[in-house]
């Protein structure tokens, strides 16, 4: 089957703005639209730029907006879209070429929550592992499946208008650890998340719940991190 | 001072797992970078699914020489049993570690890290599977990548991210760094230091149907290659035998640990003729050339025979929900395919490469087969070459390998740095990088380079596979030659400084037609079968002629030269591998 990608192009060299270019090409209904984008670049227009590396929707690099909603490339297969696909970046950080964009607001809000172990034994670290029951361990799973695409963050309307909200990435990866039995920095970090660019900012518009390619329920992290916040308890 | 000249104690080239453990180590003892072509958290090692192995003994009684002795096996004797010893004896250590900075392994019911089955590791030499994989669902390599790109940023690491390596300083025999393509502008680089970690991963991508990444090019060894350097045992690269049918997507082994069977056409679980002991967890290697066999003797599965199926419907779908959830979703996902309710189709996918730049147990890169080294060079990871592998490398090794050799690659190079200087470098150190660079965008191009990715990854596929020949080894060697040539008349058409990815795809391909060439030239000489090398005119392993690394270099004139390097043994004679 034939299918049209309308893809929004932007080279800062040459554009002013950026621009839909159209393509027609052949595929197959199991065809990932990353494999389009693939066609295009390889064989009609070698100049459009688009990330990715691993094509199984694991590396998070291939994040864009498909017909108005976030998805992977390589995650989206043709016989779930109409014959016409349009293909944007996606929003909230500068574009740098095509369907390329600079990812250091996204990472400086994912740093900005401390997203690592915080313990108190550091100086007597236990010679064994630390005991973790497996309750303890499905308390915080879901949100261990991250992989920082930024699909959900860039959904979000808040964060479209706000640079400085921390955004639902960096909350969901707070929450891998306040809610983590081995963890004894909640408190720091449910500060941060409690100041004006933090998790209150949230107005459960459930773009980024429906953004997630690892199916992560975005919201709902962010919702019991802010019920810790007002409680402290975790 | 020229323009963009970076100076540091330690660089390390790539950000996988081997990269930021090596990072995490240097740059507690000196100034350190990480200069990679991906945002850390795409590297592939996030791709790594079914464990990581260590004898913690936390289910089952186990030993660290339980597991060096199935490493050697599995290797078919082809590892240095003294590098073995180190990885199978720091396994422990270097789990617990990883726990103790954060990362969420699955866990037994009273709290310890939960081990399960995979492929080749067993109990007392071979008696019956042994749980030693630590793991996190399917997602284990996921887990190792984020909580050290996790402690990478509580260090404080600095990074480079989208900077690719185009060459590879050495003066005087001596590495003084690496130069770098800026992605995002099209600028070039100069990063001097006193030591250079290359950890920059497999190089799948030549073979038509991979595991691996788009990214998995070969850069590392390839760049070393160029630099007239040896690559050791480049003819032993490992097929998995479960990859998602055309695709190639992994279906992790775990998914057999876990119960899973193979089935051939006629419904048969035909493992069971092939290694009677372990079944559908007998190594890689013979799993995958008891698939070919099936489908070459008509016995595939699918209305063209081509395939075998993956059946995961005896096991208890709780178990395969909670503990293989992703691969699950992939077979839904990519191939629309239950595997709740039916068998989900598979094939051999190229999936590891054994082989790579040849390094000491310190990771010191090796000058030649005699064992001298470059110093300041060192490497870690899929592209290196320790051997602990040897001819097929055991599921959860590698995980295992990246984390124990990172870690001595960044101790390495911190000491190095302690005791060394800065060598002196030419002004003009960058030039033939930037001329490289400018050549590729000099003219117009007769065919797009993906056309000839496309043939050399199918000739790669259909002669050096699974099953080789003296004959198809020859023809393959002709086509990477012809190959070569078509890619010296091929031209970058995008001629922007801008996030140009025409460009970096072009140069990767460059890469990964040097290490098609030295595999096959490799694997030419090599007549004889040993682990993931097959061929069907010597189907005998020899150990009289051939138990030996093959290291392969090109010469100043361009041709390739063979050398061999004994083998370091140990405790383990040579035995015939039955499982
Ligand atoms: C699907 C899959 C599943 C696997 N599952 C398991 C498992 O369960 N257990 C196990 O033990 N092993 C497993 N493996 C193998 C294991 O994951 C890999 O061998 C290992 O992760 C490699 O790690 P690495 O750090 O060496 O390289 P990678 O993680 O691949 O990282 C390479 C790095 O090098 C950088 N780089 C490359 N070229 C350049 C350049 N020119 N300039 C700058 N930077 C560059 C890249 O940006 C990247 O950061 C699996 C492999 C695959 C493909």
């Amino acid at each position: 089957m034939e299918v049209t990608l309308k893809v929004l192009r932007f080279n800062p060299e040459t554009d002013t703005e950026s621009h839909f270019e159209e393509y027609k090409v052949e595929a197959d209904p199991m065809d990932r639209l990353l494999d389009l984008l693939h066609e295009i670049k390889w064989y009609q227009d070698h100049s459009l730029a688009v990330r990715r590396s691993c094509g199984h929707g694991i590396c998070g690099s291939d994040a864009v907006v498909v017909n108005g909603v976030n998805r992977l490339a390589c995650k989206i297969l043709v016989k779930d879209l109409p014959s016409e696909i349009t293909v944007e970046p996606i929003r909230g950080m500068p574009v740098i070429r095509d369907l390329v964009v600079d990812m250091e607001p996204f990472f400086a809000g994912y740093r900005a929550v401390k997203p690592w172990l915080i313990t108190d034994d550091r100086e007597h670290e236990p010679d064994r592992e630390r005991i973790q029951s497996p309750e303890e361990r499905a308390r915080f799973d879901d949100t261990t499946k991250c992989i920082l695409c930024a699909a959900c963050t860039s959904s979000c309307p808040i964060f479209w208008s706000d640079e400085e909200y921390v955004g639902p990435a960096a909350i969901v990866n707070a929450h891998r650890f306040i809610f983590d039995s081995r963890d004894s920095g909640a408190d720091e970090r449910l500060q941060i998340l409690s100041s004006k660019n933090g998790a209150f900012k949230c107005r459960t518009a459930f773009n980024c719940t429906d953004a997630c390619p690892r199916g992560i329920k975005v919201t709902m992290a962010i919702q019991e991190v802010k019920q810790a916040a007002l409680y402290r308890s975790v | 001072m020229p323009n963009n000249v970076h100076i540091y104690d330690a660089v390390i080239v790539g950000a996988g797992g081997a990269g930021l453990r090596a990072a995490l180590e240097a740059s507690k003892g000196c100034k350190t970078a990480v200069v990679s072509k991906m945002y850390p958290t795409r590297s592939h090692t996030g791709a790594a699914q079914g464990g990581m192995c260590a004898a913690l003994a936390n289910v089952e009684e186990d030993s660290w020489e339980w597991h060096a002795f199935d490493t050697v096996k599995g290797g078919d004797f082809l590892s240095d049993q003294d590098a073995v010893d180190v990885m199978c004896q720091e396994a422990v250590e270097s789990v617990l570690d990883l726990e103790r900075m954060g990362l969420p392994f699955n866990r037994t019911p009273d709290g310890k890290i939960d081990q399960r089955r995979f492929g080749g590791h067993t109990r007392n030499h071979g008696e019956a599977a042994v749980k030693r994989a630590c793991y996190a669902a399917d997602r284990t390599g996921h887990m190792i990548l984020q909580t050290l790109f996790q402690q990478c940023n509580k260090q404080g690491v600095e990074f480079y991210n989208e900077f690719f390596v185009l060459d590879l300083i050495i003066e005087g025999g001596v590495c003084g760094g690496i130069v770098a393509y800026e992605i995002a502008t099209g600028e070039i680089h100069t990063f001097r230091a006193k030591a250079v970690l290359f950890a920059t991963g497999g190089y799948g991508k030549m073979f038509k149907i991979t595991s691996n990444a788009h990214t998995l090019t070969g850069d590392g060894p390839g760049l070393v290659y160029r630099k007239g350097l040896p690559l050791e045992d480049i003819e032993f690269f490992q097929f998995h035998p479960t990859g998602l049918y055309r695709l190639g997507i992994l279906l992790s082994e775990a998914a057999r640990g876990e119960g899973g069977i193979l089935r051939n056409g006629d419904g048969e679980r035909f493992m069971e003729r092939y290694a009677p002991t372990i079944k559908d967890l007998a190594p890689r290697d013979m799993v995958s050339r008891a698939e070919f066999f099936e489908i070459k003797e008509g016995r595939g599965a699918g209305p063209n025979k081509d395939y075998v199926l993956l059946d995961l419907t005896a096991v208890d779908p709780e178990v395969v929900e909670a503990k293989l959830p992703d691969i699950t979703e992939f077979a839904r996902t990519y191939l629309g395919v239950d595997p709740l309710k039916e068998g989900v189709p598979t094939v051999p996918t190229a999936h590891y490469a054994m082989g790579g730049i040849p390094t000491n147990v310190n990771t010191e890169v090796l000058r030649s087969a005699h064992g001298e080294v470059v110093p300041g060079f060192y490497a870690a990871g899929e592209c290196a070459c320790v051997s602990v592998h040897g001819a097929n490398r055991l599921g959860t090794n590698s995980l295992l390998d990246i984390i124990v050799f990172g870690r001595r690659g960044g101790l390495g190079m911190a000491e190095h740095a302690a005791r060394t200087k800065l060598i002196d470098i030419p002004d003009d150190v960058a030039k033939p990088s930037e001329d490289w660079i400018a050549s590729l965008t000099d003219g117009q191009s007769p065919e797009p380079i993906a056309a000839i990715r496309k043939d050399l990854q199918e000739e790669m596929w259909d002669k050096v596979s699974v099953l080789r020949t003296d004959e198809g080894l020859g023809q393959a060697i002709n086509s990477v030659a012809h190959l070569r040539e078509r890619y010296a008349k091929a031209r970058v058409k995008d001629r922007s400084k801008v996030f140009n990815t025409e460009l970096v795809e072009h140069i990767e391909l460059g890469f990964i037609i040097d290490m098609a060439e030295a595999l096959v030239i490799s694997a030419k000489a090599r007549t004889e079968s040993r682990g993931g090398h097959y061929r069907e005119d010597h189907q005998k392993r020899d150990d009289e002629h051939w138990l030996k690394h093959t290291f392969i270099n090109k010469t100043p004139d361009g041709d390739t030269r063979l050398a061999y390097k004994p083998v370091t043994m140990g405790r383990y004679e040579p035995v015939e591998r039955k499982y």
